[in-house]
């Protein structure tokens, strides 16, 4: 289907990554991550498994909601990166606080001056559109903002 | 397992070669290896291509068509950079387990003008890149390189000086793609490419090809007068740790091959007396020191600084120019890294011969995540 033909009553937000769910409400309750648990040795795990990478379980798992918050582990300013793309940008590992960790883009910092201060930063999801599919549904993505000392 | 020897190696310069193309220059470097072993390709029993970009289009028979079809068995390999030390190790094997004397691995990988990323546009609609973090290479080695400083203090300058070490090594090696210094100040004020790496902390990407012939040892003995041993060719993927594969562990794959590798050619870090390692981006030469027991936990920043690393030094690291100089023609680079090795091993290491260099390690690291790691002894 091309963009001109999906009618509005057929577009939906779609989220980039199978481990994001927009609630049927989006943007009125709000999206978040999910995943899932090994009922065996409590490993998690970002979207569903068929099997546990740690202990070869094949479960049972116990489905999961994440929250929204997490800190900074580690990060890279990128400054070179594909065509189409603004850059730059700080592309973090955020350990959420549910114990599991996510690649995120993280706004809210000074760019221009990357140290070890940016570790342990406290960050919060937000979601925000950053494209629109071949069948004209917006694709949301998950990216985090400093919190710290707001 | 038995003995098994390197007999012939050969690499191309890596570089730019728009006027051939990749199985042409597999064809040179294969005939190089065998020229090398003063053998002939009737007596290769076995063939195994390392190329991630064309392994599914039957190179390592295209090859054979370009410089003798035997018949004989050949095998295909991808396995991200550690592709071409793959394909020696699968070599090693089919040697090693008694089912052939004579074996070949070949490397090779035409990167062209794929640019520094080796990437192309966000042309996937529901591509993550730049939207949720980075998958790009400079990016990923930057994360790696970050959590070091986290873990130890190390600086951005402690990684630039990585930098500086190779591309100083690079000038006495006429196989590498650039054979440029970079002082410090140079590195630290390059173009930013992912923080903390510079231009100048990123391996460049290119054309290139090696090849290298092994045999058993009673093989071997009709062939050379020197041959250069596998003490241990060790292959793993990365097991299990909680924040992989959102952020991918570099560590963990390197230090159990290393333990492996050591354990399996009876030797340690100690007795090395040369190593290249996976230098794809300078964040990634000094986790490895730690990873490889090359210096103590949390000690690599120090191992620089002091220049241990350098040729010359306690223990000279990439004395080729690394891959940071040498280029990383991706299924080229494995098997590179072994001929650079064998070279040394046999005192034709030229202007940057590490002076009677008895035990060398190669190391190299595919990322998704593979790691070999080959010993070689004279």
């Amino acid at each position: 289907m091309t963009q001109e033909a999906a009618t509005a009553a057929e577009k939906k937000p779609n989220p980039i990554v199978p481990f994001m769910k927009l609630p049927e409400k989006y943007p009125d309750e709000p999206a978040y991550l999910w995943g899932v648990v090994c009922k065996s040795c409590n490993a998690k795990y970002l979207g569903a498994r068929t099997a546990c990478g740690n202990c070869g379980s094949t479960g049972p798992f116990e489905k999961t909601r994440f929250g929204d918050e997490g800190e900074i582990y580690s990060f890279a300013v990128v400054h070179q990166t594909v065509p189409g793309l603004e850059a730059p940008y700080v592309a973090a590992i955020v350990d959420l606080d549910d114990g599991v960790s996510v690649r995120a883009n993280v706004y809210g910092l000074d760019i221009s001056k990357p140290g070890p201060e940016w570790f342990g930063k406290r960050v919060k999801m937000f979601t925000e559109k950053v494209r629109v599919d071949r069948e004209g549904n917006d694709i949301i993505a998950a990216k985090f903002k400093v919190t710290d000392g707001k | 397992m038995r003995d098994v020897a390197v007999v012939g190696a050969t690499m191309l310069k890596f570089g730019r070669y728009p006027d051939k193309d990749v199985v042409t220059l597999a064809s040179e470097a294969a005939i190089g290896a065998l020229k090398d072993a003063t053998c002939s390709i009737k007596d290769v029993e076995i063939v195994v291509s390392g190329n991630l970009y064309q392994s599914n289009a039957m190179i390592g028979q295209r090859i054979m068509k370009e410089i003798g079809a035997t018949g004989v068995p050949v095998v295909n390999v991808a396995n991200a950079c550690a592709t071409g030390s793959t394909a020696f190790r699968e070599a090693w094997m089919a040697v090693a387990s008694g089912a052939y004397d004579v074996a070949m691995a070949i490397g090779s990988e035409q990167m062209g003008k794929m640019g520094l990323l080796g990437a192309d546009g966000a042309s996937r609609e529901y591509s993550t890149e730049g939207v949720m973090g980075t998958g790009l290479m400079p990016g990923v080695f930057g994360q790696a390189g970050v959590e070091h400083m986290r873990k130890y203090g190390t600086t951005q300058e402690q990684f630039a000086k990585v930098a500086v070490k190779n591309h100083k090594h690079s000038v006495n090696n006429p196989y590498a793609q650039y054979q440029i210094e970079t002082p410090l100040e140079d590195v630290l004020n390059a173009r930013p490419i992912a923080w903390p790496n510079t231009l100048y902390m990123c391996c460049p990407t290119g054309d290139g090809a090696a090849a290298a012939v092994l045999m058993s040892a009673e093989k071997a003995k009709q062939f050379t007068q020197k041959p250069i041993w596998v003490a241990a060719s060790v292959l793993t993927s990365d097991p299990y740790t909680p924040r992989n594969p959102t952020m991918f562990d570099i560590n963990t794959v390197t230090r159990i091959a290393a333990k492996e590798a050591y354990e399996k050619a009876g030797i340690g870090p100690e007795d090395l007396s040369q190593v290249e390692l996976h230098d794809c981006f300078a964040t990634a030469e000094l986790l490895h020191y730690e990873n490889l027991q090359l210096c103590g936990e949390g000690e690599a920043g120090r191992m620089i600084d002091e220049g241990a690393t350098y040729v010359g030094g306690k223990i000279p690291v990439n004395a080729s120019g690394g891959l940071l100089s040498k280029g990383h023609p991706l299924g080229a680079t494995g098997v590179a890294n072994i001929v650079e090795i064998v070279w040394h091993l046999r005192g034709e290491a030229g202007a940057r011969q590490v002076e009677g260099s008895k035990v060398g390690l190669a190391h190299v690291i595919g990322l998704g995540s593979a790691c070999t790691i080959n010993i070689l002894k004279k």
